[in-house]
């Protein structure tokens, strides 16, 4: 139940500093006094009142915004948005902000009620809020130029009203420039109607995210212009010398040349990455330590929401494993794990079990290590578990090339040769068909094949590029092969003696009633040119591009083929796609999902949910640069209805 | 000394002016057709021995989207002393033609002052880019007003010490069919120039260098010159750009 959430309840953010030896004590003192003075001069930094909740499932679980109206089965909701004070690690900035907190206040809706969603825009400039994950009519879904014409300053955009049809956890955030980096997001949780299938007694809302002091369209602009701008991890010659005491000289020499000769970086994880990034844990900075409280033998669960601009998190809970009950927003069969990646805009819903009276650190690790998120699990507030080592960066294998003949851990032993496409003769062709061992489950002889496109549900073979076949100066670094991952936890991840999360793990909890062959393929290859910071689908920018187009009730098979070395978590708004990861009827439901270097994924999408959709790269600069299209479904051929986008003739 | 600086300044204001400030929100879905402004000072150094001319420059500046941009390129070098100095500007429409290169063409202007003055102009055409194992690479030809023809080349690598302490090697030569003696350009290949400089980017955008660069002359062009056929300097410098 919604209860009440107000700005009078919230705390001041009390700075600690990042150190977290206790041998810090005095250093702490004065920064908390230092934090209590900026109060008492009206310039603290507000929580939203769902960070610091019990959060207990008894009591309703997390307190969500207060509605303005409610009357029967419709209820009413008002969002601000304005400029706030915002600190984060003691340092002061503005952020966008949603009634005047990073994250936004959490908007907590039931399944079937009759919802609107009213935001009003307090800020110079326009602005917009996109629904992330939620079904609903198409000029809601708050994506200027493609559903409406955006939020002028000192007005107010009403979505809805409509009807919630599904549950789970969401959130929302601004589709206007570069908002979002400034903190334009919030959580959004939909409770059942009916029973929880996944029972708890208590649960948290964890919102990743990313926070830089620099104006974000400056960012984008270093990012143009200056090659590995923020990238403080490059290899070295140091590096070069311990790698070779480790691998050996020539191995070493080897690998350098091969990087060299291709013009690639094997150390380009993240466009963008701490010390620029502060990541935040529910808005907080790993020294300001968010506690999320549990009573010992209590079933937690977490709801994880990545909402950052340009970050993928490796999240565990050191000590605890986690089932995996939800993705997307959807329930899964839950999967036991250690821990989980989490590309931008996803959602895992996770269940822990703490059984002892200690304190747990919720861990979210950047993918290139250059920092993290952190925050803890007590039974009382003020404790603090043990913070892990950060892993070591890793450096991208020849397997980002596609080029996985050779061995992803090791790359040492290849001949660089073998990386020329037109040496693929060579290659040893074994390892292409593999897989196809657990395909079959949930497939029946009803789906048959139409116009030669594989079963529904399987998995896609692996394919090797035509070397004479590229997208021209806006692709560089053409994989020679390109093949299912989704059995591969990414790279940096699977070497740690503990399990990690893989795609193809993912079962939907309910088998679909139909699961109908696709009547159509459309391939999409993700491309990018990183020496000009250039991104865009089939070697196109977005804004030179047609839109995809989907006919009404059509069945289509989006097949992604990310030919760049970078992982693209892609989003299809106002629908769920099925990932085909080879569990048939059992397909899991997303809305997002991270497809590695060098990877071929397909996902079914049937064509009910009419009107343009925007469609793109949830990394915040790769989107801005082009990786993004109009997803059209068609309407209904004798529908009058119309929508704000207009196709292009 | 002044018009090195008038140079400079003119290159900075007119990069500015034609894109605008880069930081204006823009509220369109995506903002990969938006034109940007790029300027490098790649070189702006002291040269203490020989003194003739110890101010040194070196830009290059780009204006517009990822696949067409107009390029300006200069470079230069001035006395402090005397109202002495020379510079080469060039004008170049370029095309990114493949992942890593521009072919570009355009127009190049040699102006020289003091005792001998003199201006001249050229057209240009050429490729830049990153060649394999990450070389910066920069071959031009040209054709002066006068039917001269001559061609430049320049390369560059980059060493990494650390994430901020990184050494620039490179290598410029260049060459022509005609000897042109009032420019000091003899045919055959002219000279090669080596230099290195270890830079320390206390910012992305800032990063000052230590450096030493070589030259050698050949033939006519050494003969031009006075005989000097090699020459060697220590070259002290900051390397910014926006």
């Amino acid at each position: 139940m919604p209860t009440h959430e107000t700005s009078s309840v919230s705390t001041p953010n009390t700075p600690d500093p990042s150190d977290l030896e206790s041998a810090m004590v005095s250093r702490r003192d004065f920064l908390r006094s230092a934090g209590a003075l900026t109060a008492v001069a009206g310039i603290q930094t507000l929580l939203p009142a769902w960070v610091q909740a019990s959060g207990d499932a008894h009591a309703g679980g997390l307190t969500g915004l207060q509605p303005t109206r409610r009357d029967g089965n419709r209820v009413e909701y008002d969002i601000t948005i304005d400029r706030t004070p915002f600190e984060v690690a003691g340092k002061r900035a503005t952020a966008i902000t949603m009634n005047g907190t990073v994250p936004g206040p959490l908007i907590r809706l039931q399944e079937g009620e009759e919802v609107v969603l009213r935001y009003h825009n307090k800020l110079d400039e326009e602005t917009s809020i996109h629904w992330h994950g939620l079904l609903l009519p198409n000029q809601f879904d708050g994506v200027p130029k493609v559903n409406y014409p955006a939020v002028a300053p000192g007005e107010t955009f009403e979505a809805g009203p409509f009807e919630v049809r599904q549950y789970g956890t969401y959130w929302y955030h601004s589709h206007s420039g570069l908002q979002e980096q400034l903190g334009h997001y919030g959580p959004l949780v939909i409770d059942p109607a009916g029973e929880e299938p996944q029972p708890y007694d208590r649960e948290h809302v964890v919102v990743l995210s990313d926070w830089t002091f620099e104006d974000p369209y400056q960012v984008l602009a270093n990012l143009k212009k200056g090659e590995h701008y923020y990238n403080f991890q490059q290899q070295t010659v140091g590096e070069f010398w311990s790698d070779v005491s480790e691998d050996g000289f020539w191995d070493t020499l080897k690998n350098r040349l091969s990087w060299d000769r291709m013009r690639m970086s094997a150390t380009d994880l993240s466009a963008v990455r701490a010390p620029t990034y502060s990541y935040l844990m529910n808005g907080q900075a790993p020294g300001a330590n968010w506690t999320g409280l549990f009573n010992p033998g209590e079933r937690v669960r977490l709801r994880v929401i990545n909402a950052s601009a340009a970050s993928i998190f490796d999240v565990r809970v050191p000590g605890l494993e986690m089932d995996v009950v939800q993705v997307s927003g959807q329930n899964v069969e839950p999967v036991t794990t250690d821990e989980f990646r989490i590309g931008t805009a996803e959602r895992y819903d996770v269940i822990v079990g703490p059984t002892d009276d200690r304190a747990y650190t919720v861990f979210a690790e950047s993918l290139d290590r250059s920092s993290y998120a952190r925050g803890t699990l007590a039974p009382r507030e003020g404790m603090e578990g043990p913070v892990p080592d950060q892993r070591e960066r890793p450096t991208l294998t020849m397997a980002a090339m596609g080029m996985s003949g050779m061995g992803d851990g090791e790359m040492g032993d290849g001949d660089m040769e073998d990386m020329q496409h037109g040496d693929m003769g060579g290659m040893d062709h074994s390892n292409m068909d593999m897989d196809h061992g657990d395909m079959s489950e949930g497939m029946s002889g009803d789906m048959g094949e139409s116009d030669g496109l594989r079963p529904p549900g399987t998995l896609p073979e692996p394919v090797m590029h035509d070397p004479d076949e590229g997208h021209g100066p806006a692709e560089a670094g053409l994989p020679m092969m390109t093949k299912s991952r989704l059995h591969e936890p990414g790279i940096g991840l699977g070497n740690d003696g503990w399990r990690v999360l893989t795609y193809d793990q993912l079962k939907a909890s309910d088998e679909k009633d139909a699961f109908r062959a696709p009547d159509r393929e459309i391939e999409l290859h993700l491309t990018g040119n990183m020496e000009r910071f250039m991104w865009g689908i089939n070697g196109v920018e977005f804004s030179d591009a047609d839109p995809i187009r989907v006919g009404h009730d059509e069945r289509v098979r989006l097949t992604m083929v990310n030919d760049t070395m970078m992982n693209h978590p892609m989003h299809l708004h106002g629908q769920f796609m099925e990932l085909e990861n080879g569990h048939g009827k059992r397909a899991p439901l997303i809305d997002t999902i991270t497809v590695k270097p060098a990877e071929r994924v397909s996902l079914l999408i049937d064509g009910h949910e009419k009107g343009p959709w925007f469609f793109h790269c949830h990394i915040l600069y790769h989107m801005d640069a082009g990786m993004a299209r109009v997803f059209y479904v068609e309407p209904a051929p004798d529908s009058e209805e119309e929508f704000y986008y207009d196709l292009p003739a | 000394m002044m018009r090195i600086l008038q140079y400079a300044i003119g290159l900075f204001m007119a990069t500015t002016f034609l894109v605008g400030l880069p930081a204006q929100p823009a509220q369109a879905q995506t903002m990969d057709d938006k034109p940007r402004a790029f300027l490098l000072f790649h070189k702006l150094e002291y040269v203490p021995e020989p003194a003739e001319r110890p101010v040194e420059m070196e830009a290059t500046s780009w204006i517009g989207g990822d696949v067409n941009r107009l390029w300006l390129r200069g470079e230069g070098e001035t006395s402090t002393v005397h109202r002495e100095g020379e510079i080469e500007a060039e004008a170049l429409y370029g095309r990114l033609i493949s992942p890593f290169f521009d072919a570009v063409a355009g127009v190049r202007v040699d102006r020289r002052w003091g005792e001998d003055p003199a201006t001249r102009g050229h057209l240009a055409v050429g490729l830049q880019g990153l060649a394999p194992y990450n070389f910066e690479v920069e071959p031009t030809l040209y054709v002066s007003d006068e039917g001269n023809v001559s061609a430049g080349f320049a390369a560059s690598y980059h060493v990494l010490f650390t994430q901020r302490l990184k050494l620039e090697s490179e290598l410029e030569t260049t060459a022509a069919l005609q000897e042109v003696p009032e420019w000091g350009v003899g045919n055959g290949v002219n000279d090669l120039g080596l230099g290195f400089r270890l830079r320390y980017e206390f910012h992305r955008k800032f990063a000052p260098y230590v450096g030493y660069d070589h030259s050698w002359a050949f033939g006519e062009t050494a003969d031009f010159a006075g005989g000097d056929t090699s020459s060697g300097a220590f070259v002290f410098g900051v390397r910014i750009w926006r």
